[in-house]
């Protein structure tokens, strides 16, 4: 439940360790409310999230979780570094760490900027450094490339990767279908229900389809065809 | 784990110094402020205090500069906190902390922290200016005029986090301000001496902190000793503060619908 109104409805669904999800659908239809759950930010008003191993939103897994908001969520009154240090500070790891994950999002040239005279993309890009610092084993990414340049883009997916393959689970939603084939997993969403739990190649083979926005969308009709059926 | 929990603190209130100190104008303000006005206080009350009066009663100049040291550090510190709070729970930024190993009384004591060292200096400053500059007065020490002064300000700072929950805007959260903070004024015996005012007005002043901030202040201003009166006025400062710091411990969710 969220804002009074059903956000997620019978949801259930299971993400690899060490991989790449992404959360796919238009907006409003629950993305940021199913990722709020497994942060453990959402009170959820029926059923059961756990986060490995431990029920969402415990005490212990606030050291290894990390959640980047589709706003970006730092402080404009703060230079980046500081930003940054701060968030290093708050889950215990080093100054070398503060650097590395600055240069990871392309900041290096900013470290001393403020952070209100950033523009949009930047800021977004600071807040992903904020949750990188930490090293989580789970990363939950709401949107974290809108409004980027493409080549930035690459990058950052290149990181994802990167993370992923040294055993970090990544929860990645967004909007944009082309970005659905770095994801090893995929979950379609629309009007808060998964219509559909699959890889890019699986889905592509089910449906026929070459693009995965053409396949998301013969689910979609296949959905309703069934449901007036 | 519990290792981390110093660095959380220590890290936060660093961090909270650190955005008051970019923002040069409200540090300026914060210091200045109230030195000024009872500068201008000074002025107003010079002719005044020519005139005769009972012999040991003090300068009504006496009088207002210790209401004003008293009553300063509330006001402000009371607004800027809640508008600081206010801005962290919009922002979004209070729930990512929360995300983090980061723990709500660590966050709360930050707070505290970082604008009682505010508060302290303006205190300070404040003192300085009015004990050598301006011939304040007082029978007590000007040592325990900046202790209450101060606890008055971390009272400012528990009330503001408290209010900070209940604004959903920073429009509502600087309308909190009259609300709150001027029933405290009117009854806690500045204008009307406590005793004069109907019973049950003098009830509601007893469960008002400001009261017993200022009667601590003017029991330091009339006797050289800390009487046991103003001692015990100022735990019961102290504690409405703790009592304000803990409500707004128990508004600060991590979960949220």
């Amino acid at each position: 439940m969220r804002g009074g109104r059903v956000a997620l409805d019978n949801v259930t669904v299971q993400v690899a360790r060490g991989a790449i999800t992404g959360l796919l659908g238009p907006s409003g239809c629950g993305k940021t409310t199913l990722l709020r759950s497994i942060v453990g930010t959402q009170i959820v008003a029926g059923g059961s999230v756990m986060v490995l191993g431990s029920p969402a939103g415990s005490p212990e897994l606030r050291h290894r979780v990390g959640y980047v908001t589709q706003d970006p969520t730092i402080y404009p009154d703060l230079r980046v570094v500081d930003n940054v240090r701060y968030f290093a500070a708050l889950s215990g790891t080093d100054t070398h760490d503060v650097d590395e994950a600055i240069s990871a999002v392309g900041m290096d040239d900013h470290r001393k900027a403020l952070a209100t005279n950033l523009s949009g993309g930047q800021r977004t890009r600071v807040s992903l450094a904020c949750a990188l610092v930490a090293h989580p084993d789970l990363l939950v990414l709401d949107e974290p490339t809108v409004g980027l340049d493409p080549v930035l883009r690459v990058e950052l997916w290149d990181r994802f990767d990167r993370l992923a393959r040294s055993g970090t689970t990544l929860v990645v939603s967004s909007h944009v279908m082309d970005e659905a084939d770095h994801c090893e997993d995929l979950l379609l969403m629309r009007d808060g229900r998964v219509l559909a739990h699959s890889t890019p190649a699986r889905l592509r083979e089910d449906t026929g389809c070459q693009s995965l926005e053409e396949a998301f969308l013969f689910i979609i009709r296949r959905g309703t065809a069934a449901r007036t059926a | 784990m519990s290792a981390l929990t110093p660095r959380g603190y220590l890290a936060t209130t660093a961090r909270i110094l650190r955005q008051l100190a970019g923002d040069h104008r409200s540090v300026a303000m914060i210091l200045v402020a109230p030195s000024l006005i009872i500068t201008l206080m000074y002025f107003m009350f010079s002719d005044v205090s020519e005139v005769p009066r009972p012999p040991g009663a003090p300068s009504p100049f006496n009088n207002a500069c210790l209401i004003m040291l008293g009553v300063f550090p509330l006001i402000v510190m009371f607004l800027i906190t809640s508008i600081t709070m206010q801005r962290e729970r919009v922002s979004g930024t209070l729930e990512r902390i929360l995300t983090t190993p980061l723990r709500r009384l660590d966050l709360l004591a930050a707070y505290g922290t970082a604008f009682s060292i505010a508060a302290a200096a303006q205190a300070t400053l404040a003192c300085v200016v009015s004990f050598w500059l301006l011939g304040l007065d007082t029978a007590g020490s000007p040592v325990w005029v900046v202790v209450i002064a101060i606890v008055n300000a971390v009272l400012g700072v528990g009330l503001g986090l408290l209010c900070s929950a209940f604004a959903r805007t920073e429009f509502q959260a600087v309308q909190f301000m009259p609300l709150i903070i001027a029933p405290q004024l009117l009854l806690c015996g500045i204008i009307v001496p406590r005793a004069l005012l109907p019973d049950w007005l003098q009830w509601i002043s007893n469960v008002l902190p400001a009261s017993y901030a200022l009667e601590a202040l003017q029991q330091v201003g009339a006797h050289p000793e800390l009487t046991s009166i103003a001692v015990r006025d100022i735990a019961i400062v102290v504690g409405f503060a703790v009592l304000a710091l803990g409500l707004a411990a128990a508004t600060l969710r991590r979960r949220t619908p």
